[in-house]
């Protein structure tokens, strides 16, 4: 037996009417999402990537298209009828109940036998470890705590699917770090879907199977974090995952000529756009070889980010050229402001879209 | 000096209630216990049987002023907590507009507003008067000096205080908090009954306080909308101050009425959890 995916979703259309206009928020988006998955939306805001997962939840009904859980057309069906829980991105708990209170109301609203509700609920507390805190009050909490009593709120019910949005936003940057390692670990140890939404794209990076990179209520690209980061399908996922370098103009023969230099593209002719993330550029002062993609330029910016070093380096036609490099055997700078330098990178590295 | 400035940046409102509640108050008191007549003065006698005498002779109003506040306060409750709960949820951008129209009717006078009732009402008015000249009611029909009409101006004029503290504290409860409840399975209704409604507990604490008191103790729509069978001690208490001029009796009702309003709030405040309450309040 073939197995189902836990959501899919099938040409899926959302449009609002504000002021006596239709707006449409996501465009027609299909998506399988497999059972187990750890699932990312990304993109920026207005992207359309929290209406998707509001649609998912059942909060707002599509205009077109249709929602499947478990092979099962939800389209229609109520939020509290869904097998799927949200983590809200400002966790929206009871702010009239104990810790204990809100982890159990979805099993009480369920009708689960008293005995079973204050064991999951004690084991679910021990999960996100907050033994001990049973009787606090959500606003006696620390931002963190208060995101994994959410968390256990919504993962007690063993819903088919978690969905979570922004669920990290507003924790600070050691505490967003410990809880992306943390949540991995609680997706690994209850074996549910989950679907993530965020605009962060290390986050997305860190932690998913697979991302969805969003686009203007469209999806640009779907595809595992190595994929999206390394062959960008389009120019937008180029320049929104990670730094890169967009080198456009017309190829004769397999070579694009740029900048006082060439890119090697093989096989190609005509007009094309060229990525190269800034981390793959090597820097140096002689002209490389003819197997690698090479183009001469001045130093313009230096930064020192303590375990990279940042250049800027401006071609001649006036195109910048951001170039990482490690400072992994000593830390002093290779290259100064104003020096002309080579910049070379492997054909591999250049990832080529038709434009 | 520092520390003591916090008590001295508050002495304008300390002396302020000195002056304007604790004062008359133990003026009130005193009165209380004197005893002797209009023409030759009162003077202090601690004369603590005029309690006993002003509960005996009117214990009937008294109860019924208590029935009657309470009547009208549960009757604004069920037209107020709706009214409440749809402008501040389905309000949208024209919440201002509702709650402006809301208080419409105060920039009329209280009495102005109640005399208007009794007009409306009134036997052969303008309202029943004409149906009745239809045959659409029979002749001896009529709304003015009974009870309903007492209970029905009472919650028309204080409705608005009933409405106000529960819109806002229905307008605090996050959309999304009811949406988490949905999400964990809870149907609408059950969503309602165990968070919105837990949410809006202080608002309906502060409209109950705000409505009950001054529909209890109210002299006015009695008087007008009333006739001679429904007098409430409000009445009672003017009467013998500005009529009888029997100022102990007057004051020894008013204290009696207070206390009862007092016990009344705290046994509610009991009921309804006042440590839910007030938390719930402070936030």
């Amino acid at each position: 037996m073939a197995e189902l995916n836990a959501i899919e979703l099938e040409d899926v259309v959302k449009e609002y009417v504000t002021h006596g206009e239709v707006v449409q928020a996501v465009k027609g988006v299909t998506l399988d999402i497999a059972e187990g998955e750890f699932f990312s939306l990304l993109g920026p805001s207005g992207c359309g990537k929290t209406t998707t997962m509001r649609m998912i939840a059942g909060f707002e009904p599509p205009t077109k298209g249709l929602v499947r859980l478990h092979g099962q057309d939800v389209t229609n069906v109520p939020p509290n009828k869904r097998d799927v829980n949200m983590v809200f991105q400002s966790y929206a708990l009871f702010p009239h109940m104990s810790v204990w209170d809100n982890v159990a109301f979805g099993l009480k609203q369920r009708r689960t036998p008293q005995e079973e509700i204050r064991r999951r609920v004690g084991e679910m507390l021990e999960i996100v470890d907050l033994t001990g805190r049973e009787r606090r009050r959500p606003r006696e909490m620390s931002g963190g705590q208060q995101q994994r009593v959410a968390l256990a709120r919504a993962l007690v019910n063993r819903p088919r699917a978690l969905l979570l949005d922004e669920p990290l936003g507003a924790l600070d940057l050691k505490l967003r770090q410990a809880m992306q390692i943390e949540l991995k670990r609680i997706q690994r140890e209850v074996g549910i879907t989950f679907v993530y939404v965020t605009h962060d794209q290390n986050e997305a990076l860190t932690m998913s199977d697979r991302i969805a990179v969003m686009n203007d209520g469209l999806v640009e690209q779907l595809a595992g974090p190595r994929e999206v980061y390394e062959r960008p399908a389009t120019a937008f996922v180029a320049g929104f995952i990670g730094t890169s370098n967009l080198l456009a103009g017309a190829a004769k023969g397999g070579v694009l000529e740029i900048g006082g230099g060439r890119v090697l593209v093989p096989g190609r002719d005509g007009n094309v756009t060229v990525t190269v993330r800034p981390e793959k550029i090597v820097i140096g002062t002689e002209e490389p070889g003819p197997d690698l993609s090479a183009v001469r330029g001045t130093v313009a910016e230096v930064a020192y980010l303590g375990t990279y070093n940042s250049y800027a380096v401006s071609l001649a036609d006036k195109a910048e050229i951001t170039v990482f490099q490690q400072n992994a055997n000593d830390a002093t700078v290779t290259a100064e402001r104003g020096d002309s330098v080579w910049l070379s990178w492997q054909a591999q590295h250049s990832y080529v879209m038709e434009s | 000096m520092r520390r003591l400035t916090p008590y001295l940046l508050a002495l304008p409102g300390w002396l302020w209630l000195a002056i304007f509640l604790v004062v008359p108050m133990a003026a009130m008191a005193s009165v209380s216990l004197q005893t002797g007549n209009a023409y030759d003065g009162y003077a202090m006698t601690f004369s603590f049987s005029n309690y006993a005498d002003a509960i005996g002779r009117y214990s009937t109003q008294m109860v019924r002023s208590i029935l009657y506040g309470g009547l009208a306060t549960a009757a604004m409750l069920v037209i107020g907590y709706p009214v409440a709960y749809w402008i501040a949820f389905k309000g949208g951008t024209r919440k201002s507009v509702y709650l402006f129209l809301l208080l419409l009717p105060f920039f009329v006078s209280f009495v102005l507003r109640t005399i208007a009732w009794n007009f409306l009402l009134s036997d052969n008015g303008i309202l029943f008067g004409t149906l009745k000249g239809w045959g659409l009611l029979p002749a001896d029909f009529h709304v003015l000096a009974t009870t309903l009409a007492v209970v029905g101006g009472l919650t028309y004029n204080f409705l608005p205080f009933m409405i106000l503290p529960i819109y806002v504290s229905l307008e605090r409860v996050d959309p999304r908090i009811v949406e988490a409840a949905q999400d964990l399975y809870a149907t609408r209704a059950a969503a309602f009954r165990r968070v919105v409604l837990p949410l809006s507990l202080p608002g309906v604490f502060a409209g109950v306080l705000m409505t009950f008191v001054p529909a209890t103790a109210d002299p006015l729509n009695a008087q007008i909308l009333g006739g001679t069978g429904n007098t409430m001690i409000g009445n009672i208490i003017q009467t013998e101050y500005l009529t009888n001029l029997d100022y102990p009796t007057a004051s020894a009702l008013s204290f009696t009425l207070m206390a009862v309003l007092l016990v009344g709030i705290f046994a509610y405040a009991r009921a309804l959890g006042t440590e839910n309450v007030l938390e719930a309040a402070a936030r």
